[in-house]
């Protein structure tokens, strides 16, 4: 028998039973698909018919969720929440795909929505039941959840007696009780250590919470009053998005409503696709990034398999269409690992759009309209998309914010060819260092820290002026660095100095935005431990057009020092910056019986006692266009600013520095001027006909001279991707008989074969949503 | 909204006020723009050849007499066809032990050359440097950018691709 469709079914409300959510899902997804418009709406009735309610409509849900976070925002104590803004309220149709979302995490736009659409495939419906007045939870990052930190409240919507639609709610915990203490630890190497997990779990009824889930995920983490604050606060702000919905649908009635919940993602759609043809140029764009995994250090502490130094790879191709659409291509990227930083399709693919949204379509109605007219290919077997369900996920952010700083290259290789300069930006800085750690705190409770300063790193130069220094954090547009005082109440750590950190930016004409570094002093901590966490060996984004990338990360600890004597007999002890690492100064204010000072940014627990010091590095971003374009005048601003050591300004900049009578610095034109073509001549002396060179770096891939943590970065890519292992014998022209594995390095041997991914499950029917 | 020539050059030079530059980053776009910013950029560089498109800070697409099309630094060096990768044609320096790359650098600061190394392009003629890379060591040269001039020109702007100069 042939079903008939009909595009109106898709715009009525589901009466749950007999799998009605389900086929109501496989609806609009067939008629996507024959269509190609969202839920086969070619023509828009309710937007051509009625232009001024749809927009009203648009306006008054968008405000009203915006107002759902400002207000529920309130309730949380977690200064990750309140200070940082690290929640966000989405809404939801049946299908669960997304009209319209608040400001804040939008990356989960897409993980609530995987959530929603995982109930519906698996049989939600039936067991166990959905209901008015249901809470599920979940932050299971095989569904899709970025990392289990990101707690998401889901509630549906009813109308009568049919659902017509879901409201997501996410905060970012402060702790899910990984091995290790705060939100993004360094130490899981399997999802068994990532922390407390539920999947699409019914966590209430009525509207209250159950008894059964408040107690047992108080026992399973660290922190439990932030905990149960932040699911108040996620429990509020569903219920106002709710409330508010059922308002609109009284007025404008239920069929209007459900119109407007599908209509509103084909716009959506369509609206991307002007975008990309408004503001790129039709054609193919190449870039790559990467960043560090050092693994293989003492103060990693691990399982022997996970003890490895290997390298996160992300090449991509994007194909701009004649048409607006477009594809982006990830093969080649490395393989997942053994380490926190795997990542989920569709944290992939929707955390993108919290980078889209800061560039190509910065706009109110950010929903999953973008997601349909855009197309992925993310192989299987990579870090983006693992096949096998141990994976950890619990700082999967280290690799996507790396990964897509590549991507503003490419975009922005578009907006300069298009003369739309003002949207040109070379890329976004690491987002690290992460300060975490936990144990007992000043008020003599467990406690978990997780320091979101990181919110405010520098940002990419641009083409008509330099990036925003400690400014901002691509996961989150709003970022702050939050406040000291605030800090201070919440981690048992005294701000010693809170500095710019001069030359974490990299150079250019315009030079990226530069980091800021804390150094803190452990004070009323007990039983307590630290880490950190970010790029060190390498950097993970890059200068364009002649700019350099920016500074990487290093660590600065000091433990058993002799400060509280010194405070104690009035002598000078470490305070401000540490303004020149190649000349260290905190050292000469102290004694310690250990310090450490090297490249080594991830760590696992460490123990931390007071009067011990920690300096937390907040990195810059890149620079963009050769830095001999610099003005003088804007070279002086920098070292009066301290955002630059002098000696690089003659080295990088060929300025000619002078101090004045009052000690200011000056740049004298002439002699930078002079300089400068003096520099260009070394350049044209040093540089090497690239053919030339080729010849010899081909020499030592057929010898195979390079690192471990470089040659098994290419074997793990060659495995799982071999267009990439082609392409790269065909550019370096290799003999058929060159290879690369992973057998041959002599590492530990888990993960190269044997694998198991969670669609083998029982009963499990996983959702794909990108091309593997 | 359009914007008026001198605003362009100002965008172009980097003196383009706040305000104004505000306004271009939240309004929608001036589709205009490409066609003027090309002129301001085909008046300012001492080649003949037609400019069909800015590649970079220094590099274009420009069309030869002939027809054929070239990708060209604004000095006059021509580095190859349009479908090749510049890069191949340029200068390289390689930064790649401890020493060089401190040169850029606090040594805490730089990549560990066993991981990363940075690769300078220059033009081979006026020695600005037109791209830096950070990459493994063994990285093929990537191809940046590949536009399709004539979808770009007839189906986005609706205008044929310039003809060749005669
Ligand atoms: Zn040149």
């Amino acid at each position: 028998m042939t079903q008939t469709f009909s595009i109106e079914q898709n715009f009525q409300g589901v009466k749950l039973g007999d799998q009605a959510l389900k086929k109501h899902r496989d609806h609009v997804m067939t008629q996507t698909k024959a269509t190609g418009h969202y839920a086969g709406i070619e023509h828009f009735s309710l937007k051509t018919k009625d232009p001024i309610l749809y927009n009203k409509m648009i306006s008054r849900l968008r405000a009203g969720v915006v107002h759902a976070r400002e207000t529920a925002k309130r309730i949380a104590a977690s200064p990750i929440v309140e200070q940082e803004g690290e929640l966000t309220f989405t809404l939801y149709n049946p299908a669960g795909d997304a009209l319209l979302t608040s400001t804040g995490i939008i990356i989960h736009v897409g993980t609530m929505g995987a959530a929603i659409k995982y109930m519906i495939e698996n049989g939600w419906e039936e067991n166990p039941g959905i209901k008015p007045g249901d809470i599920f939870t979940n932050n299971d990052c095989s569904l899709g959840n970025v990392h289990p930190c990101d707690v998401h409240t889901i509630v549906p919507i009813f109308w009568e007696d049919h659902l017509i639609g879901w409201v997501g709610g996410v905060t970012h915990v402060i702790d899910t009780g990984a091995v290790g203490p705060g939100s993004m630890t360094v130490g899981p190497v399997q999802r068994f250590g990532d922390g407390y997990q539920v999947t699409c779990r019914k966590t209430g009824e009525n509207d209250v919470p159950l008894k059964d889930w408040l107690h047992e995920s108080q026992r399973s983490i660290r922190t439990t009053r932030y905990w149960l604050l932040d699911e108040r606060t996620r429990i509020a702000g569903v219920h106002m998005i709710r409330d508010l919905v059922l308002d609109v649908v009284k007025e404008v009635g239920v069929e209007t409503y459900l119109k407007f919940a599908y209509e509103v993602v084909e716009d959506g759609r369509r609206g991307l696709q002007r975008r990309i043809k408004a503001m790129t140029i039709p054609g193919k764009y190449r870039a790559v990034s990467f960043v560090d995994v050092g693994y293989n250090h003492p103060d990693v502490n691990v399982p022997p398999y996970a003890k490895l130094n290997t390298i996160m790879h992300a090449p991509h191709e994007i194909t701009i269409r004649a048409d607006g659409t477009w594809r982006l291509d990830f093969e080649g990227s490395s393989r997942w690992g053994w380490h926190s930083y795997n990542a989920q399709p569709v944290s992939f693919t929707s955390g993108i759009w919290v980078m889209m949204t800061q560039t190509l379509i910065p706009t109110e109605i950010i929903n999953d309209g973008a997601y349909y007219a855009t197309q992925f290919r993310l192989p299987k077997g990579t870090w983006m998309n693992p096949d096998d369900r141990r994976t950890a996920h619990s700082y999967s952010w280290h690799f996507l914010v790396s990964a897509w700083s590549a991507i503003w290259r490419s975009l922005s290789r578009a907006y300069f060819a298009r003369g739309y300069l003002e949207e040109v930006n070379a890329g976004n800085a690491n987002t690290s260092n992460w300060l975490q750690g936990g144990g007992f705190n000043q008020y003599d409770e467990i406690h978990a820290v997780n320091s979101f300063e990181a919110a405010a790193e520098g940002t990419g130069a641009g083409a008509v002026k330099d990036g925003l220094d400690h400014a901002a954090a691509i996961w989150n547009p709003e970022g702050d660095m939050g406040d000291m005082e605030i800090w201070e109440l919440a981690e048992p750590l005294i701000y010693l100095g809170r500095n710019v950190k001069a030359n974490s930016a990299g150079y250019g004409k315009y030079r990226g935005g530069c980091g800021f570094e804390t150094l803190r002093l452990v004070h009323g901590a007990k039983d307590w431990t630290m880490f950190f966490m970010g790029n060190g060996y390498m950097v993970s984004d890059g200068g364009l057009m002649g700019g350099y990338p920016a500074a990487t990360g290093y660590r600065f600890e000091a433990h058993k020092t002799d400060i509280k004597d010194r405070i104690e007999k009035g002598e000078p002890i470490p305070l401000g910056g540490d303004t020149d690492p190649d000349h260290p100064e905190y050292e000469h204010f102290m004694q310690a019986l250990e310090v450490k000072r090297d490249k080594q940014t991830m760590t696992t627990e460490t123990i931390f006692e007071d009067y011990d010091l920690y300096l937390n590095y907040l990195r810059g971003g890149p620079g963009f266009g050769d830095p001999l374009e610099r003005t003088p005048q804007q070279i002086e601003a920098d070292l009066q600013g301290g955002y630059l050591l002098p000696r690089y300004a003659e080295k990088v900049y060929g300025a000619s520095i002078y101090q004045d009578d009052q000690g200011a610095w000056r740049v004298d034109p002439v002699q930078t001027k002079k300089n400068r073509e003096k520099i260009k001549q070394e350049r044209l002396k040093r540089g090497r006909p690239v053919k030339v060179w080729m010849e010899e770096e081909r020499a030592k891939i057929l010898k195979k001279e390079a690192s471990l943590q470089v040659k098994h970065m290419y074997a793990s890519s060659f495995q799982v991707g071999p267009r990439f292992y082609e392409e790269f014998k065909a550019f370096w022209g290799l003999p058929e008989s060159w290879s690369l594995t992973e057998e041959e390095l002599g590492i530990s041997s888990f993960g190269q074969k044997y694998r198991m991914g969670v669609e083998q499950l029982p009963d499990v029917k996983p959702l794909v949503l990108v091309e593997e | 909204m359009a914007y008026d020539r001198k605003k362009i050059e100002e965008l172009i030079d980097g003196t383009i006020d706040w305000e104004t530059l505000h306004r271009m980053l939240s309004q929608p776009k001036d589709p205009e723009r490409f066609q003027l910013y090309v002129d301001i950029l085909q008046e300012r560089v001492h080649f003949p050849e037609t400019i069909l498109l800015p590649m970079g800070l220094h590099l274009y697409i420009v069309q030869k007499k002939d027809g054929s099309r070239v990708v060209k630094c604004d000095c006059g060096h021509e580095f190859c066809s349009a479908d090749d990768n510049w890069k191949m044609y340029a200068l390289i320096y390689v930064r790649e032990d401890e020493e060089s790359l401190n040169e850029l650098y606090p040594k805490l600061m730089a990549p560990d050359p066993s991981w990363q190394v940075l690769r300078e392009y220059y033009c081979p003629n006026c020695g600005t440097q037109l791209e830096v890379e950070n990459v493994t060591p063994w990285y093929p040269i990537l191809k940046d950018f590949e536009p399709d001039i004539e979808a770009f020109y007839q189906e986005w702007l609706g205008i044929p691709v310039p003809e060749p100069k005669k």
